[in-house]
């Protein structure tokens, strides 16, 4: 009965976004488009909960939990089991979908009665869409007859805490951008691309751009201790769909401030926002339907590919139609000065911009060239690392002075002023990493930008009066805590970059081998097995600096559903973490382990949680116009 | 100003040129499913347990017989395995001689579970270890192979054989017969 | 500056960036970018020893060996037209074996040993990688429209 109401609430749900899609051509739709956006937020949270209540019970008369759930999966897998599977993870997508739209009808007053109307319309067009694509090509409430006693299991590898959170995370993110999408829309409808519309939307974009963040971090962890190669990013396909949308929007916020404080870039600031979502989609579609050879990707299927596509053709098609048609009638912003943070600004949007090409054409490379020539080709990190290094070592160099820099003036002493303990820290931080026997030149140019970066990034504080620390707009703290952010995560990539010691060993119980400071024995290799595995579990005994410990790093075979997995065990460390990794044996008896050393690598996903972090609060409104952006 | 106006239909045109990629992309099959190297090819060696009195176990000597049998991959662990249970038990209500091999299993799970779905089996071989699963060259659960007289396997069906498939299959086994 | 002269440096700007990140990426692409091979084409073909470049196929049946150490595996990749050695050092991923789909990149050395850097299985069983059936599919239309020995 409960999996019924949750088919029912979605269909009215969609018959609802009908409604709220159609009320934007009226022009007193606000009627209807406002209730409806809140009847759908509370409708998609109930035929949530009733998929939560089909695992949590392990209804298997529902086909989707006797595909992907099991009696004896931990708790935990019950409840994050409902998005680990497609059906489900689309489900999260519109009910994340709808409960934006109900807060976007809560929150958007500002702008008017008629934007919020017409905006809410657009939130509804992308909605009916999505509700269609769920109710016929992906029903997630679907029975099967007669019910299983028992389900078939989830997929190994999604039966891990860091991806059971990756998805949602990027979820909020991707659709946060809806929003975002919608009131761009909205603005090109209405002609409405004032500083009013960037500050009502940068709380969208911030919040949003905060959520993919955390995902994208919580996602490169997962890929750095499951895979089991010692790398946290591998400019696969999959990753480099998550990560377009995410420097679509960077710029984006980046370059709203610009318009809310100035009046300036608003076919950008539009274009951006646009382009954001459009990115999110595209991803989307990427994931699923495998257009693109990833190490990530799991089985697909073609037909709801095509479904997929069809929405991205509407929905991107038309707005960048829109913005072809409406923006050259957008009037021209106010001029501005290049050395100023304005100025800045556009600097960093173009460097994002320039950034975001060269994945982008990195990324469908292989698919273009196929088209054109019929070779085959990929396109991997020695690419990816050729063509941004360039313009990524700039772009922290340039981020560092860009939030000490005024609005409108051209204020070369005080910008002078203000960076000198940065350079004087940066070379410091030169001086110390060549002390402790860093000589890449490149790890050396990053621990340098690190120290910039951060002491800069505190710098942002001078000249405001502490004890009036409260009156300090939430922008600027959160400017600060990002800007850090991204500095602990450039010394994390440096150092775990240049001091990496890694050891490959064919040993049989009693061998020995060692990684830098650190060495380790195999105790023993035996079977284990798990509810629904078997392993080969090696017992690796560690002692290092000031430490010792046992790591078990496994091989698991399941049965059903059919996978392998290894299983790393990382003994993190204050100054970094060491990894084991248990290889195939050979058959006599030895088997083969890899001992990896990495130092401060931990320091790239705390980084990429404190710039989350700093979004988030930077959410917040400043109160005085001077410092909406900071 | 033109020059303006046509700036703004770039990314647009942009965008069209993705779509028409992924059409043309979309056109192909991404992917396929890999058929056991085994088939054509005789029964590996195997030498299985049974499960209880009513079912001896099984050995490739069983397969060559001359009769056309099928091999069912099952376990009572597996939830995909219920769901072709009708579906075998009207092969076996058709005459058609089915075996099972059942995988990491013990003879009280076995023996509940065919007490709730049916006993289409004849012969139920243990494979506590999925060795005869990796020999056979499946790739999951269930899975079901059409073996000859002679014990060549003649046709793999890889999932929960569906309601629509057994005429499929029972067309199958007269061909092998012949 | 005049709003309109702005606008023009804005769009300069933008122009410039766009030919930056072209003139990063055009070259790099050229440079980096590992062609796909399949062991035929590598025969009808040839490459250049030291080129990185993508190789995929079938890992030949019982063709796995390994060293002495017990870290290098030597196998042979085969799209059932041709066959070329490789050697790996490291630890195999999950789901590589005899008679799977594998892609590995690396490059020749000069003694024709397909040294690879990675390998790749795929996550799904039963997957095979689309480049590779592609491979094996050509590789079977000309083995057809060849004449028989």
């Amino acid at each position: 009965m409960i999996p019924e109401i949750g088919h029912a609430a979605l269909w009215l749900a969609a018959g609802l976004a009908l409604a709220q899609a159609l009320a934007g051509f009226r022009a007193d739709g606000g009627r209807i488009a406002v209730p409806a956006a809140l009847a759908q937020g509370a409708l998609c949270a109930v035929a949530f909960a009733a998929l939560t209540w089909a695992f949590l019970k392990s209804d298997f008369s529902v086909a989707l939990v006797a595909g992907n759930s099991h009696t004896a999966k931990p708790e935990l897998y019950k409840w994050t089991g409902v998005w680990a599977n497609h059906e489900g993870s689309m489900l999260l997508w519109v009910a994340v979908l709808a409960v934006f739209g109900a807060l976007a009808a809560l929150r958007a007053k500002s702008l008017g009665e008629r934007f919020r109307t017409v905006m809410l319309s657009a939130q509804g067009f992308i909605a009916i869409g999505f509700y269609a694509y769920l109710l016929i090509a992906s029903n997630p409430f679907a029975r099967i007859v007669p019910a299983p006693v028992e389900g078939s299991g989830l997929n190994p590898l999604l039966q891990d805490p860091g991806l059971a959170f990756h998805p949602p995370l990027l979820y909020i993110g991707y659709v946060g951008l809806s929003v975002t999408f919608s009131f761009a829309v909205a603005a090109l409808v209405l002609d409405k691309v004032t500083p009013e519309w960037a500050r009502a939307v940068k709380p969208w974009v911030l919040g949003a751009w905060s959520f993919l963040t955390a995902g994208i971090t919580l996602g490169s962890f997962w890929a750095y201790y499951e895979l089991g190669w010692g790398g946290w990013w591998f400019w696969d396909p999959v990753e480099n769909a998550s990560l377009m949308p995410w420097l679509a929007a960077t710029a984006l916020f980046h370059s709203v401030g610009v318009l809310a404080a100035r009046g300036a870039l608003k076919n950008w600031t539009l274009l951006l926002a646009v382009v954001a979502f459009s990115l999110s989609m595209v991803g989307t579609f990427i994931v699923r339907s495998g257009l693109l050879t990833s190490v990530h990707a799991f089985a697909v299927d073609p037909e709801r590919g095509v479904f997929l596509l069809i929405l991205l053709a509407i929905y991107v098609g038309g707005a960048l139609a829109l913005y072809a048609l409406r923006a050259g009638t957008v009037t021209a912003g106010a001029p501005f000065r290049p050395v100023s943070r304005e100025g800045s600004l556009v600097v960093n949007n173009l460097i994002l911009s320039a950034v975001l090409g060269v994945v982008f054409l990195g990324t469908l490379y292989p698919l273009l060239l196929e088209a054109v020539t019929g070779d085959q080709v990929s396109v991997g990190p020695p690419y990816f690392e050729t063509a941004l290094l360039p313009l990524l070592l700039p772009l922290v160099a340039l981020m560092a002075a860009g939030p000490l820099m005024r609005w409108r003036t051209m204020d070369w002493a005080g910008l002078g002023r203000r960076l000198v303990p940065a350079l004087v820290l940066g070379i410091a931080a030169i001086g110390v990493a060549l002390a402790l026997g860093m000589r890449s030149p490149l790890a050396l140019a990053g621990v340098a930008l690190s120290a910039w970066l951060a002491a800069a990034s505190v710098m942002i504080f001078r000249g405001r009066k502490l004890k009036r620390i409260r009156l300090i707009p939430a922008s600027v703290w959160g400017t600060s805590i990002a800007h850090l952010g991204v500095a602990v995560a450039t010394l994390g990539i440096a150092a775990s970059g240049a001091g990496g010691i890694e050891t490959l060993a064919n040993l049989a119980p009693g061998g020995r081998l060692s990684a830098g400071a650190y060495t380790a024995q195999v105790d023993d290799i035996m079977p284990a097995a798990g509810p629904n595995y078997t392993a080969i579990r090696a017992v690796i005994s560690v002692t290092g600096p000031g430490g010792a410990t046992v790591l078990m790093p496994e091989r698991r075979t399941f049965v059903s559903p059919s996978n392998e997995t290894t299983e790393t065990d990382i003994w993190p460390r204050l100054t970094g973490n060491l990894y084991a990794v248990l290889g195939p044996g050979d058959g006599s008896g030895r088997w083969q382990v890899r001992l990896v050393w990495q130092p401060m690598i931990a320091l790239i996903w705390i980084g990429g949680m404190m710039a989350a972090l700093g979004g988030l609060i930077a959410m917040r409104q400043g109160r005085r116009r001077q410092e909406a952006f900071a | 100003m033109m020059l303006r106006r046509a700036a703004l239909i770039v990314p647009l045109l942009m965008f069209l040129g993705f779509v028409a990629l992924a059409v043309y992309r979309m056109g192909e099959p991404p992917e396929r499913v890999i058929v056991s190297k085994m088939v054509g090819k005789p029964v590996p060696a195997m030498d299985l347990v049974g499960a209880d009195e009513l079912h001896p176990g099984l050995n490739d000597g069983d397969l060559r017989h001359g009769t056309v049998t099928l091999v069912n991959l099952f376990a009572s662990w597996c939830a995909p395995c219920r769901i072709e249970a009708p579906q075998l038990k009207e092969l076996a209500d058709k005459g058609v001689v089915i075996h099972g091999i059942a995988v990491r299993d013990t003879p009280e799970d076995i023996a509940a579970f065919l007490n709730d779905h049916g006993d289409p089996f004849r012969r139920i071989g243990m494979d506590p270890n999925s060795k005869a699963v990796l020999s056979l060259g499946a790739s999951g659960l269930p899975e079901t192979f059409l073996i000859d007289g002679k014990g060549i396997i003649r046709k793999q069906y890889i999932g929960q054989i569906r309601p629509e498939q057994v005429a499929e299959i029972l067309k199958d086994i007269e061909e092998a017969r012949r | 500056m005049k709003p309109k002269h702005q606008r023009l440096a804005l769009a300069g700007a933008a122009v410039a960036a766009l030919g930056v990140a072209a003139a990063l990426a055009l070259p790099a692409l050229k440079d980096q970018a590992a062609y796909f091979y399949a062991p035929a084409d590598v025969v009808a073909k040839g490459v250049t020893p030291g080129q990185a470049i993508r190789l995929g196929g079938l890992v030949e049946k019982g063709s796995i060996e390994r060293s002495a150490d017990g870290l290098t595996i030597h196998f042979r990749v085969t799209d059932r037209l041709e066959t070329v050695p490789v050697a790996y050092t490291g630890i195999v991923p999950d789901l590589f074996r005899e008679g799977q789909g594998m892609i590995a990149d690396g490059r020749f050395d000069d003694g024709g040993t397909f040294r690879a850097e990675t390998l790749l299985a795929k996550h799904d069983e039963n997957y095979m990688p689309p480049e590779v059936a592609k491979a094996i599919e050509r590789a079977e239309a000309a083995a057809k429209a060849r004449p028989e020995k």
